[in-house]
């Protein structure tokens, strides 16, 4: 860990004001993942701005009938939310299916959405990773990828994105509000907001320096099923080897997102049309263009054989 | 004491504290955190700095440039050592891999340097400032790369025959012939390795966490050139071991070297990554079983060949430790071969051989079982032997191996399992049932202890056994308070330091018989001076109820002892009974299992076993033991797997949250039946092993389950899930 300075910000502005004056400096919420990247030296943030104090942790109901869920609420508060348990069950299920009960009473809203992958390259520092080091190279390629990217990939990244809640979200079509270091408030759709790693696997979202998450709003409730599956190699806290984010409506277009696939929850519109088709339609769409290595590619199964599990809960439901 | 006849009736088998279920002596102190752990001493070492090691970037090669400016020159740094300032070093014997590289790299993050400083993170941050240039050579990192060229490993047993396999297996009318795989996997133990070095003048005091008190001393003393005389080790707690704590590794050897150049105690930890490529891993390995029958299921011919890698010099696993003696069979073939290859160091990790060897073997019997048409467990039966196979004229000290598969049956309902794979369906689960024998070696090494009692009454042992959270203060606790004839209250244990007499150390099972056995005669010493100073005759001497007891005298034990107390001190030493007779453990694992029809999500639903370990000293740790074993037995069947980078040399997956170990939600209800037996072989606590006994065999069971759950048979472990979904059709 290299030495870094630390303040505790007065309001989200001047968060990100002071984060946006500093090159080098980040915001720290829960630092469940942050402050073990730091410990590593994966992340050398030179100044850490603290926004945990600055309220940001409350749910209120909007005015069309979703939800504004503060950028510090936590993962267990959001999960055990009634609203939330009662409107948006795929996203409780996926809050509780992600780490462990300790980490989610830390976790936050808004770190969640800023996760950085598991890939086992990024976390050795003597590994070439361009997402560690711009330009190094990505030694996952032709290494060891059972658990990387299997589509939107590219020849700089085949990293996934680890959260489970960010699944939830892009079901939902959360939208991401932030205030940048000008003061300036903005929303960005959850589609928009992760992105693929192309030949800047190292930009990761569409924030921009210093711009900071102010809340997730979750539009109107979807009535129907709504399920979480998270397909595992134990029986908790394991990342996904892939996930499926599923809301069932009695009529309509059902909506599903993937986890585990992609540097970005992974959500394919012309899947969901076709959803008439079965699972395997389903499948083949959201896939289309997958390019999985040997070792990921029971991915590609496991999506068709998942989704006809989560269809066969839904009709049972 | 010598223990060279079969025990006779002795104070042990009074059982009026030993083989009662015993809450540990030192559970107070690990529950409320309070046991003092090698990193926690800073009683001992209140001005200690903190040390932080740097591995190797590459798997081979030789260092070119090594500079530490920029680190000295960091906050708080007071020095930096490598291998250019470090002195002369020696490599102790037991060591294949050096514990500081340079300029030649033996493996990934062999310790190049470590950085010193005031506070860890100083250390941490300076650590991360030393450059070191490399020249890359080529290294050889796949076992199946090279396994046709390894020769059978020198050593004993490496290559074992009777009669003639190969006629006897090509004319056998039921024959299997298959290659099993088990992967690397680290020892994972929730304390890392980690040591405070202290220097007083020329004497070297290190506080660390450590199975082998003896060996540690030996090892640094062959390391840094120093007499053993000069070095005290104090390994008290230990918060697990695995066998990846047999030795001393870097942590402690990197202390004392940057004590020394610090002219300060000096505390280093290994970072979790460095557990599992600065230290030791049990190896892969590959394993080729060929087993012919007669229509009947008795087996006429039994080959077991087994392939492992290890650093030049290195050992192999030796898988094929149990094919040697579990079965029956005239005709018979075991080889052990040893690849080189360049990945850190392979070692013990529990249950060395039969872990991984049991692995292969019990899965080859459920598929030779499956051809034969033929009950798993009647098959076992039907094979059993009371002699070593491979001399049949060397009886088992104790066996009772039916006992335990046929109990184990009965207790599991094994008798509801459908031996037709893939029949049986709950909501979107496959379930299965699958058993394995359970079978680990016995061994007993030599072990001393000093026992005293004070004029209070208190009784104190002091050896340098160590417990590595197996329970062995209580069991040594229970012995004395058994011999002496006092309540568990009255008895102090003090463990793990080098100043106390020589014990046989935890590892390969052997502490807690062999332990208990060096306090028993420790005892029979003291019990024998007591007699004497009381001026009783030795053979009529009672000790019970706090007291001393000879026909119609008795004397309190605390006055016996006196003002200036008493005390005894003894080794016990074992003759030829080892030889003379096979010394084994023996269990029956049975296994529920289910299978995701969708996903092929493998989890485990109730285990249950009946184990056969001579005495059980204390059924209540011993039971711990077993549990413990058959948890490791999931992670090895469904997860554990130090997955090797071939371009790279080194085990990618570095942490726990990459390398898989069981949590609590993988574990379901856990069975634990151990069999009332006593072996008069092995010692005068008539006890064998326990302490790998549940991991033999456990994995196996539940391969054996996945298979009779989904019908697919996967032989490379770990059995995750896209192995399962090749053989599973859609749902």
């Amino acid at each position: 860990m290299k030495p870094f300075t630390y303040e505790r910000a007065t309001s989200p502005a001047a968060a990100a004001a002071a984060v946006a004056a500093k090159p080098g400096a980040k915001f720290v919420a829960g630092g469940t993942n942050l402050l073990d990247l730091m410990k590593l030296q994966i992340e050398a943030p030179t100044h850490l701005v603290d926004v945990n104090r600055l309220g940001l942790d409350t749910i209120e109901a909007t005015p069309d009938g979703g939800l504004r869920v503060g950028a510090l609420v936590r993962n267990t508060a959001l999960a055990a939310d009634t609203r939330v348990r009662r409107d948006y069950g795929v996203l409780s299920r996926a809050l509780l299916s992600g780490a462990s009960g300790q980490l989610r009473n830390k976790a936050t809203t808004a770190g969640n959405l800023l996760q950085r992958t598991r890939c086992p390259y990024f976390y050795d520092t003597n590994q070439a990773c361009n997402k560690r080091k711009p330009g190094s190279g990505c030694a996952a390629l032709g290494g060891y990828s059972r658990a990387l990217a299997v589509i939107g990939t590219s020849k700089d990244c085949i990293a996934t994105h680890p959260s489970d809640m960010a699944v939830a979200m892009r079901a939902l079509d959360a939208t991401v509000e932030t205030v940048d270091g000008g003061g300036r408030t903005r929303t960005i759709g959850i589609a928009d907001f992760h992105r693929l790693p192309g030949s800047t696997p190292w930009i990761e979202t569409a924030l921009t320096p210093g711009e900071m998450i102010t809340a997730v709003t979750l539009p109107a409730p979807v009535r129907g099923t709504h399920i979480y599956r998270k397909v595992r190699d134990r029986a908790s806290y394991a990342f996904a080897t892939i996930s499926v984010a599923a809301i069932l409506p009695e009529s309509g277009t059902p909506r599903f997102a993937f986890g585990g696939l992609a540097h970005k929850p992974w959500r394919v519109a012309a899947a969901e049309t076709r959803a008439d088709g079965g699972a395997k339609a389903i499948a083949a769409a959201a896939l289309a263009g997958a390019t999985p290595t040997s070792q990921n590619a029971y991915k590609i199964p496991l999506v068709e054989r998942t989704l006809t599990a989560v269809l066969a809960e839904g009709r049972a439901a | 004491m010598k223990f060279d006849t079969p025990a006779g009736r002795n104070p042990i088998d009074q059982q009026k504290v030993i083989g009662r279920p015993t809450d540990r002596i030192d559970g107070p102190l690990k529950v409320t955190g309070t046991a003092p752990y090698a990193f926690e001493r800073n009683d001992v070492a209140p001005n200690h700095a903190y040390g932080v090691i740097v591995g190797a970037a590459v798997a081979k090669g030789r260092i070119t440039r090594i500079d530490t400016a920029d680190a000295q020159r960091a906050p708080g740094v007071l020095s930096v050592v490598t291998y250019e300032n470090a002195g002369k070093l020696g490599k102790a014997k037991a060591h294949t891999a050096t514990m500081l590289a340079g300029p030649e790299v033996e493996h990934y993050d062999q310790a190049v340097a470590i950085v010193v400083a005031e506070t860890f993170e100083q250390a941490r941050d300076a650590a991360k400032r030393v450059r070191v240039d490399y020249a890359r050579a080529k290294g050889k990192y796949e076992l199946k790369a090279v396994k046709d060229a390894a020769p059978i490993a020198k050593g004993d047993k490496m290559k074992t025959a009777r009669g003639d396999f190969a006629g006897a297996f090509a004319s056998a009318p039921v024959k299997l012939d298959a290659t099993y795989t088990t992967p690397d996997q680290s020892h994972m133990m929730m304390e890392p390795h980690a040591t405070i070095a202290a220097w007083n003048g020329d004497e070297l005091t290190l506080w660390t966490s450590n199975q082998m008190i003896a060996w540690a001393v030996r090892d640094m003393s062959e390391t840094l050139l120093i007499p053993k005389e000069k070095i005290r080790v104090a390994s008290p707690y230990v918060g697990g071991g695995f066998g990846g704590k047999l030795w001393v590794r870097s942590d402690a050897v990197m202390a004392a070297l940057a004590a020394k150049a610090a002219g300060r105690p000096v505390k280093v930890a290994l970072a979790r990554p460095q557990v599992m490529n600065n230290t030791t891993h049990r190896p892969a390995t590959i394993q080729r079983i060929r087993i012919g029958a007669d229509k009947a299921g008795k087996i006429t011919a039994i080959a077991h060949q087994t392939w492992s890698g290890d650093l030049p010099g290195g050992g192999p696993e030796t898988a094929a430790n149990q094919t040697q003696l579990l079965y029956a069979g005239d005709n018979r073939l075991t080889e052990t071969h040893l690849a080189v290859l360049d990945l850190p160091e392979a070692n013990a990790m529990r249950a060395p051989g039969e872990a991984p060897g049991m692995m292969a073997l019990e899965v080859a019997m459920d598929e030779m079982a499956e051809k034969l048409g033929m009950d798993p467990v009647r098959f076992r039966i039907l094979n059993d032997t009371m002699v070593d196979p491979e001399k049949p004229e060397r009886k088992f000290s104790d066996r009772n191996l039916v006992r335990c598969l046929e109990e184990g049956a009965k207790n599991f309902g094994w008798d509801r399992r459908n031996p037709k794979p893939a029949q049986v369906r709950h909501g979107d689960w496959l379930v299965g049932m699958g058993m394995a024998a359970a079978f680990r070696n016995n061994m007993n090494m030599k072990s001393g202890a000093r026992v005293g009692v004070d004029r209070k009454g208190v009784v104190t042992v002091a050896t340098d056994m160590t417990d590595i959270g197996t329970g062995s203060y209580t069991i040594i606790a229970q012995t004395a308070a058994e011999m002496l004839g006092v309540p568990l209250d009255k008895v102090v244990v003090l463990l793990g330091d080098s100043r106390f007499p020589v014990s046989a150390g935890s590892g390969g099972q052997w502490g807690g018989n062999s332990s208990t056995a060096g306090v028993y005669a420790a005892c029979v010493d003291l019990r024998r001076r007591i007699a004497q100073k009381l001026g009783f005759n030795s053979d009529d001497v009672s000790f019970a109820d706090g007291k001393v007891s000879s026909g119609n005298r008795a004397v309190d034990l605390a006055e016996a002892a006196g003002d200036e107390g008493i005390s005894g001190e003894d080794t016990m030493e074992y003759g030829t009974l080892e030889k003379d007779y096979a010394q084994a453990t023996f269990g029956a694992h049975f296994v529920e299992a289910a299978v995701n029809v969708y996903t092929g999500e493998i989890r485990v639903r109730r285990m249950s076993g009946v184990y056969d370990a001579g005495r059980i000293l204390n059924p209540k740790s011993a039971r711990s033991q077993v549990i413990g074993g058959m948890t490791m037995g999931i992670g090895a069947a469904l997860m554990e797997d130090a997955v090797v980078d071939p371009r790279f040399g080194y085990f990618v997956n570095h942490d726990l949250a990459e390398y898989h170990v069981p949590v609590h939600l993988d574990v379901p209800h856990q069975e634990v039946v151990f069999l009332d037996t006593l072996d008069d072989k092995t010692s005068p606590m008539k006890a064998k092993g326990v302490g790998e006994l549940g991991l033999c065999g456990a994995a196996a069971a539940v391969a054996n389950a996945v298979y009779n759950a989904c019908g697919v048979r996967i032989r490379d472990y770990p059995l995750t899930l896209d192995k399962v979904l090749e053989g599973l059709p859609m749902a």
